[in-house]
Order: C-alpha cells, then sequence, then structure tokens
C-alpha cells in the first residue's frame, strides 16, 4: 500500500470537566503518515503538546483492535467518522486528504456527561445490563453445554446481536439520544437464547425502564443508529425489543 | 525452596479430594468477609461474580470506565476445553498433557491437571450463561482445531471469542452488583497494597476522573489484573494494560515467578511506522487454514501474487511435517524471525512472511460447489464460493487486517510478523493462587502458574475462567475460614495512612520532576531496548547491556520525565507515568530472569542453548524449576526456586516434526 504524508487542521471539543463550559480549539497537525490510526495521529499532536508545555487532549481508548468499545470520537458530525463499520481507532488516516479540516467531538447525550475533553461517562449503560440484561444462573449450576441444542439460525441472530460493543455511538447518532439499539441488542441476544427464554418479560420491561430513567430519549425509527453502529447491530432488534417489551407488558401476572 | 501447598495423592485425584477437604465458610459469616477483586477481565469478572454469589461481600476495581472493557475482550479464536465432544480422543488427560508439554515442561502439574479438569464445566457454565458460541445445523456446539493439539476442541464464537466470554462474565458481574454483593469501583486504578500484621488488608487506589487516593479494606485481595507484554511498548496488549498492581504487590513481599517468560504470537499485523502504538493480531485460528511462506529467493522483489508455486518456502510444512503451520506459537515465531534475519523476509520492512488463503479459498469453493450440485464450477465461481465461506470464518479478522494495511487479503496473502502477547511470568502462587503474601491471591495472566515456558493458543480464557470460577471460590475458603474472627479495619487505621502517603509521595515526586522527555519516549526506548535484546532470542552480552542501559533509563526518567496537567484531577499522562516506571523495574528483573536461566525452553531462547537444528534446547538437570525472585530494593532480588516434580508426565525434548 503506499502511503504519504498529509496536513491537516484538527477543532476539536476541549472541556476540562464536566461542570466547567467547554469550546472548540483548533490545531494544525503536519506530515500524518496515511498509514496512522486516527488515534495515532492525537497521540503525535499530544506528544507535540506536552513538548510545547501545553495540556494534552484527553480521550477515551484501549484496545486500539475494535472491539472493547472504549474509542468514542464525533468526527465530521458522524460517530467513529466516514468508514462504515469502524470504531474511532480502527479509522486510518488515509481516510483524509491533504489539507481536510476535521472537527472532534465527544458523544453529546443528557445521559453522557462529559468528564473531560472527548471523555464521557457512559456509566448508564451497565446500570442498563443491571437492571436485566443478564441470565441467572449461579457458577456451578451449569448442565452440559450440549443438553440444550439451539437452532443454528437462532444461534447465528443471538451472536449477531451479541456482538455489541456498548461504544455508545448509537446513542451519539440519534437525534433523540436514544439507545434502543443498544438495549435491544441485549434483549435480542438473550431472548433468542433457551437459556434466556425464562425472564424475558422481565427483562425488557426492565432494561427500559431504567433506560428510560437514565434520561436516554425515546425511538422514532430514523435509523441513524444502525448506520453508525460499528458492529452493525441492526434496527431489525429494535422492532424485537418492541415485540419483546408488548409480549411482556401484556401477559406479565401481577 | 518454595512450598506450593499441593495436596497430597495422584495428579487426577488431588482437586476432587482438595474440595472434599478444604476449609468451607458459613453463609452467616461469609456475609461479614470483605473481598478486593483488581481488575475485571476474564479472572476478575469470574471471581468477583462467583464470590458475590457465594455472598461474601465483593468491592471491583477497573482502571477502565467499564469492567466490559478489559483486555480479555479482545481474545479472538476460542476457548479450549477437554469435552471430546468431537470424538477424536480428547480427554482430561490429553489437556493436561498437551499443555505441559506446549509449556516445554515448566509448569506445575497439579495446577495443570486441575485446569483441564474444570475446562468442561467452563463451557457449561458460559452456555448457561447465554454466551454465544458457533453451533452446527444440528444445534450443537462446534469446535475448530488450533496449535499444538491434534484434536477439535477449541469452542469458538467467530474471532470474538474472549468479547463473548467477557460479556458473559460481565452480565454474571452486573447482575451480583444490581443484588448488592458487589461494590463496582469503575476507573480506579490501584497504586499499592496496604499490609496489616503481614497480611494484605487493603488497596489504596487512585480515582482517575478526580484524582483522589482512596482506601479500601479487605479481608483478602485478588489481583487479575492480567499480563505485563506493555513492557515491550508495542504489544498486542491495550493501551492500558498495566503491571502496577502485581509490580506493587511484588514490591511488598510477592515473589514474581519466571518474569521472562515472554510469548510472542507469531501472526500479528506487522508494524508500518515510528508513529505506531500498538500492534494487532491475527487469530491463531487463521493458521487452520492459512498457510505461511516467504520467497525462496532472498530480497525478493516481485509481488507476492506472481511468485509461481516452485519458489515459495512453506517453511512451517517443511520444517515440521507433523504439525506444519500448527505448530506452537513459540516454535513459529522463531521459524519467522529465522528466514526474516536470514533474508527472505517480505514487505518493505523485510520484516514479515506472508499468510496465504489461496489454497484454502479454492478448497472451501471445491467444497462448497460438490454440496450445491455444481458438477463442472469453473474456477472463478469456486474461488468466489470460497471466499463467501472464509468470509463467514473469518471475516471480522479480514476486515480488521484491511483496514489496518489497505490490503485485500481476501486477493493477496496476509503479511504478518510476530509480536509480543502474552506473559507466562507473573507473581508465583501456590495451589490455593495466594502469593507468598499471606491474603494476597493472584488470578488469570497476572499469575505465573498453568502455561510454563510457553502458552497454548486457547488456553488463556480456559485459565482466566478457570481461576475465577472455580477455583478461587474454594481456595479462598481455606483462608478466610480463619479470619472470621477479623473485624473489618478501619481505614483510618496507622497502615492505612502510611500506605496512602507514601503513594502521594510518589506521585508528588513525579509530578515536581517537571523534565524535558515525554512518559511516552521512555517508554518507546525501554520497548526497543526488550524487544531487541529480550525479544525471541536472547544472549548473555545482550542482556548484561539490557540491564545497565534500563538502569540507565530509570535514572533519566526519574529526573527528565516530563508531565503535564495537575496532581488532583484527571490526568491520563500522571496515570501512564506511574506505569513506566513500574514497567522500567519489571523489564530490568525480566533481563535479570533470562539472564540466570541459561537454557532455551518454550518463550524463552537463549542463543547460547539450542540444537544443531536451531530448536530450543533444554537444560532439565540445573534448570527445571520455577525461578522466583525476591524483591529487595533497588535493583537487587533474590532467588527461590520452587522444583518442578514431573510425576506423571516424563519431559523428553519437545518435536513437532
Amino acid at each position: 500500500m503506499t502511503h504519504k504524508n498529509i496536513n491537516l487542521k484538527l477543532k476539536v471539543w476541549k472541556q476540562k470537566n464536566s461542570k466547567s463550559a467547554g469550546n472548540f480549539e483548533t490545531f494544525v497537525v503536519k506530515d500524518i503518515s496515511t498509514e496512522m490510526s486516527f488515534l495515532e495521529m492525537f497521540d503525535v499532536l499530544n506528544e507535540r503538546l506536552i513538548g510545547e508545555g501545553k495540556e494534552p487532549i484527553a480521550f477515551d481508548h484501549d484496545c486500539r483492535e475494535g472491539i472493547c468499545g472504549t474509542c468514542s470520537m464525533y468526527i465530521n458530525g458522524r460517530p467513529h467518522g466516514p468508514w462504515h463499520a469502524t470504531t474511532t481507532c480502527q479509522l486510518h488516516m488515509r481516510a483524509f486528504n491533504d489539507g481536510d479540516t476535521i472537527v472532534v467531538e465527544p458523544w453529546r447525550a443528557n445521559a453522557f456527561q462529559v468528564i473531560k475533553d472527548l471523555m464521557v461517562d457512559r456509566s448508564a449503560f451497565d446500570r442498563i445490563i443491571q437492571a436485566g440484561g443478564f441470565i441467572s444462573v449461579n457458577t456451578g449450576n451449569a448442565v452440559d453445554a450440549n443438553s440444550m441444542p439451539v437452532e443454528k439460525d437462532k444461534a447465528d441472530a443471538s451472536f449477531a446481536a451479541a456482538a455489541c460493543i456498548g461504544c455508545g455511538a448509537c446513542v451519539a447518532a440519534c437525534k433523540n439520544s436514544s439507545a434502543m439499539l443498544f438495549v435491544s441488542a441485549k434483549v435480542t441476544h438473550l431472548a433468542l437464547l433457551p437459556q434466556g427464554s425464562p425472564e424475558r418479560r422481565t427483562r425488557a420491561l426492565n432494561m427500559v425502564a431504567q433506560m428510560d430513567k437514565e434520561g436516554f430519549g425515546s425511538c422514532t425509527n430514523t435509523g441513524a443508529c444502525e448506520a453508525v453502529c460499528p458492529k452493525e447491530i441492526s434496527i431489525e432488534n429494535i422492532a424485537r425489543l418492541n415485540k419483546e417489551y408488548l409480549m411482556a407488558g401484556l401477559t406479565l401476572e401481577k | 525452596m518454595l512450598d506450593a501447598k499441593i495436596p497430597a495423592g495422584p495428579v487426577d485425584q488431588k482437586w476432587t479430594k482438595y474440595k472434599g477437604s478444604v476449609k468451607l465458610v458459613n453463609p452467616a459469616n461469609k456475609r461479614k468477609l470483605e473481598v478486593i477483586v483488581v481488575g475485571t477481565g476474564l479472572a476478575g469478572a469470574s471471581a468477583a461474580a462467583s464470590l458475590g454469589e457465594l455472598g461474601y461481600k465483593v468491592k471491583a476495581f477497573c482502571f477502565q470506565d467499564s469492567p466490559r472493557r478489559a483486555h480479555s475482550i479482545a481474545a479472538q479464536g476460542g476457548i479450549n476445553a477437554a469435552k471430546n465432544y468431537q470424538n477424536d480422543g480428547d480427554s482430561v488427560y490429553r489437556l493436561f498433557y498437551d499443555t505441559i508439554k506446549g509449556g516445554d515442561y515448566r509448569a506445575r502439574e497439579a495446577n495443570v491437571h486441575r485446569l483441564a479438569e474444570v475446562s468442561t464445566s467452563i463451557i457449561d457454565q458460559c452456555v448457561a450463561q447465554g454466551v454465544p458460541f458457533a453451533r452446527e445445523y444440528g444445534g450443537l456446539l462446534s469446535n475448530r482445531s488450533f496449535g499444538g493439539t491434534q484434536v477439535q476442541r477449541t469452542f469458538y464464537a467467530a474471532g470474538q471469542t474472549g468479547q463473548q466470554l467477557l460479556i458473559g462474565a460481565y452480565q454474571a458481574l452486573e447482575r451480583q452488583i444490581s443484588l448488592g454483593n458487589v461494590t463496582m469501583h469503575s476507573r480506579h486504578e490501584m497504586l499499592d497494597v496496604v499490609m496489616i500484621d503481614g497480611k494484605a488488608r487493603g488497596i489504596i487506589c487512585r480515582n482517575l476522573v478526580n484524582g483522589e487516593l482512596e482506601r479500601h479494606f479487605g479481608h483478602a485481595v485478588l489481583l487479575c489484573t492480567g499480563g505485563y507484554g506493555n513492557v515491550f511498548y508495542l504489544s498486542t496488549n491495550a493501551m492500558g494494560s498495566n503491571a502496577t498492581a502485581i509490580w506493587k504487590a511484588h514490591k511488598k513481599g510477592a515473589y514474581f515467578g519466571n518474569p521472562c517468560f515472554t510469548q510472542i504470537h507469531p501472526t500479528c499485523i506487522p508494524v508500518s511506522g515510528d508513529h505506531q502504538s500498538k500492534l494487532t493480531l491475527m487469530s491463531e485460528s487463521l493458521r487452520n487454514d492459512g498457510r505461511i511462506w516467504v520467497p525462496k529467493q532472498k530480497r525478493e522483489t516481485r509481488k507476492s501474487i506472481d511468485i509461481p508455486e516452485e519458489e515459495r518456502d512453506y517453511y512451517l510444512e517443511r520444517r515440521y511435517p507433523a504439525f506444519g503451520n500448527l505448530v506452537p506459537r513459540d516454535v513459529a515465531s522463531r521459524a519467522a524471525k529465522e528466514r526474516c534475519d536470514a533474508g527472505y523476509g517480505v514487505g518493505t520492512s523485510k520484516q514479515a512472511v506472508y499468510l496465504d488463503f489461496a489454497d484454502a479459498i479454492k478448497r472451501y469453493g471445491k467444497i462448497e460447489a460438490g454440496k450445491r450440485g455444481l458438477e463442472n464450477a469453473d474456477e472463478a465461481t469456486i474461488i468466489k464460493l470460497g471466499k463467501e465461506d472464509v468470509k463467514e470464518k473469518y471475516g471480522n479478522l479480514f476486515d480488521m487486517y484491511e483496514k489496518i494495511t489497505g490490503e485485500n487479503p481476501y486477493e493477496v496473502p496476509m503479511r504478518i510478523y510476530p509480536a509480543v502477547h502474552y506473559t507466562m511470568g507473573g507473581l508465583w502462587v501456590d495451589y490455593d493462587l495466594m502469593t507468598t503474601v499471606p491474603g494476597l491471591y493472584t488470578l488469570g495472566e497476572a499469575n505465573f502458574s498453568d502455561h510454563g515456558a510457553n502458552r497454548l493458543g486457547a488456553s488463556a480464557l480456559m485459565q482466566g475462567l478457570a481461576d475465577g470460577y472455580f477455583v478461587i471460590p474454594y481456595t479462598i475458603g481455606n483462608y478466610l475460614a480463619d479470619e472470621i474472627r477479623t473485624a473489618e479495619i478501619p481505614t483510618d487505621h496507622p497502615a492505612f495512612i502510611q500506605t496512602e502517603n507514601a503513594v502521594s509521595d510518589r506521585l508528588n515526586i513525579l509530578m515536581g520532576i517537571k523534565g524535558k522527555q515525554t512518559v511516552e519516549s521512555f517508554h518507546k526506548r525501554l520497548g526497543k531496548i526488550m524487544w531487541d535484546k529480550c525479544g525471541m532470542a536472547r544472549n548473555a552480552e545482550g542482556l548484561k547491556q539490557a540491564i545497565s542501559e534500563i538502569q540507565q533509563l530509570k535514572k533519566e526518567f526519574w529526573s527528565d520525565v516530563r508531565i503535564p496537567g495537575e496532581i488532583n484531577e484527571m490526568n491520563p499522562e500522571l496515570d501512564k507515568a506511574g506505569r513506566v516506571a513500574d514497567f522500567i523495574e519489571l523489564g530490568e528483573l525480566m533481563c535479570i530472569d533470562a539472564l540466570q536461566r541459561e537454557e532455551s525452553c518454550g518463550g524463552h531462547f537463549r542463543e547460547e542453548s539450542q540444537t544443531e537444528e536451531g530448536e530450543a534446547l533444554r537444560h532439565d538437570d540445573k534448570f527445571m524449576y520455577v525461578s522466583n525472585w525476591e524483591y529487595q530494593g533497588d535493583h537487587q532480588w533474590e532467588l527461590h526456586k520452587e522444583a518442578l516434580n514431573y510425576e506423571v508426565v516424563k519431559p523428553s525434548q519437545r518435536s513437532y516434526k
């Protein structure tokens, strides 16, 4: 692959902490190899800032291979940037041209407060899982793994939903800041498996209730979440969640 | 000699007997006992959840923003278990034997046998939690093969097995949090162990959001903080993966076992430039179908696809006909290095070999054409069908490769090169997983225990979950049963205050240096020393140089590091500085250990000790032991040996020919 070096202008959101106001700052970066990842470009910039006696830009990142779900940059108006089905850490600089201006913001949602610069607090997702995103089986209770066959189609669909990395791009992309894609992926993952069946009603009700409590908005089916999801979680999951929720509401005995 | 407290009796009965006689803690007392779990990867999350289920009061800590992000999530290929669902001759004994042999006879038999025994329960537990493993059309679980074995015992979920297992453990953990049995502290980093009367009684940690130091009491402390591969700067570990927790414990008296045993994984995407921040693994499962080769001609300039079949050297198949491309990782890595060093490497850096799927695509294409009744399918159709099949098996890995390199691996072979991946070494633990510090346990990759000098693929996930779900819930009772009379110790106890002051002093010293060089630049320099002199091949002269270079680097770090920002706020550079300072010290110990072990075994290859064919040559007469280092002060360690007694497996020269 041939590579070249490019120069860019970055407009990056800077915010000292959750209580202070933030603003955009402009940085010029030069001689950026197109082989670099987007975050490596930030590394280069941060090294320079430290050298100049300034504070580096804070951003969340960890595995840098697109699976941990930590990285979260809103790049040119799109969560995780221009590439389809790609996390910020897997976005590479060959996606950009020499002279481009790139605007980088944190996820913006009431339920995701900014901690510093580009870092946000996504603990609301953990609390939604706590509300019911699990199968209640203590260690040691399990029967033999092959005692319960699962239809391959269902197992595959369950796996596809379970691929969610909990990054929050769906919320960031949604004009209502809805977390329906995240919640529906978990509900689908577990509802499609026989092991998850006994709790499917309470799970759907409790997870949705927690989602509302956290301040996420409603779903109006615009599909922005699916379009930006780095793991290509399908919006069909939201339809399934609605069905699960409705069924649960109708049939749950109080 | 260290006593590992291995139960008496035949190896296949030790664990059963142990479980039948281990001390128990009654439910009412469990509620009064507090356990601290640091790290929430497979080992930590499974331990915290299981101990919570048992009724202990658990406090869990992780530096990430959520326990779901721990780096176990990045494991791709699979998890081993001796289920023998394939009826291909697998058994607990075979898994035990393969692991001991794969580890080049430097692991403890009793622990490895226990690991193989509980492996089957792990799969049951994970399926019950809803882990969506790959399945066959009949609805039953699917298996694949992995390096170093001749059976199919690896369970997987596409190339995301670690993710699915971790999410399973995470959900179990979140459930315990919702039930009030576990309190979770995310974005917290442990910075020291608190010792009271010779026992581990708590930790000091830093709240990474506001910079405040916190004291936490526990009747026992479990470190489940993963490996230390980031000593090498470039590795397949996450950016945040660090050794600080185990290093602080080491300085408080926990012996460090086999620090030099590092796994260099053969199939990673090569380095592309100085900006490189981490390396990305391409799962070992790819070696099931990919063929590894280099050109037969030195300094070849043609493109891969222009090199005819007869001018390609499939060197693993040539050297190791019995295992071929599926030799263990250490063997595959060294073979790649050997070819590249000899001038046969490919790509712009010439530090890479090809991993080629062309044959697999054709093979699968033909099978698929046969299934569909296409008798005279043309080449293009076969290749199209084959690509679809390969995509289903490895699609996410191929996509990841293309995003990083800009090359399409369905059309041209991948370029791969070995990279630091896993550390077999870690804190020494006895059969109970307790370190040499009473009340301080270490689980998962952070301990030294089960993989000897080389870990087999798909065994890290197995060990992490074995330790957390099925070992510690039993063994911790042995200690806590005697702690039921210990009341909660208030954190204004002098030991807490003193330890917190020491942590605070160190942070202030770091902030006060106000030098010129960045933390990152020191880390890069350490990584280069380690990779060049304590990497895939090591020799006495290089290691001695490395030790003195690292000592020099340490001095420079503590006099010239520049950390921006403030101490009482979020400060990722300060966090990183603390970690790099610890990596520097650990790097020195790794070199000391590598120098002391004058033999080659597994991932530790001393150039002075090789066979005529260039294979690792062990010296069982001199080095059949675990090297455990006791910290005695700056640059000072004392070696304690744990002899390894092979009662069942007879050590032999490992052969994969």
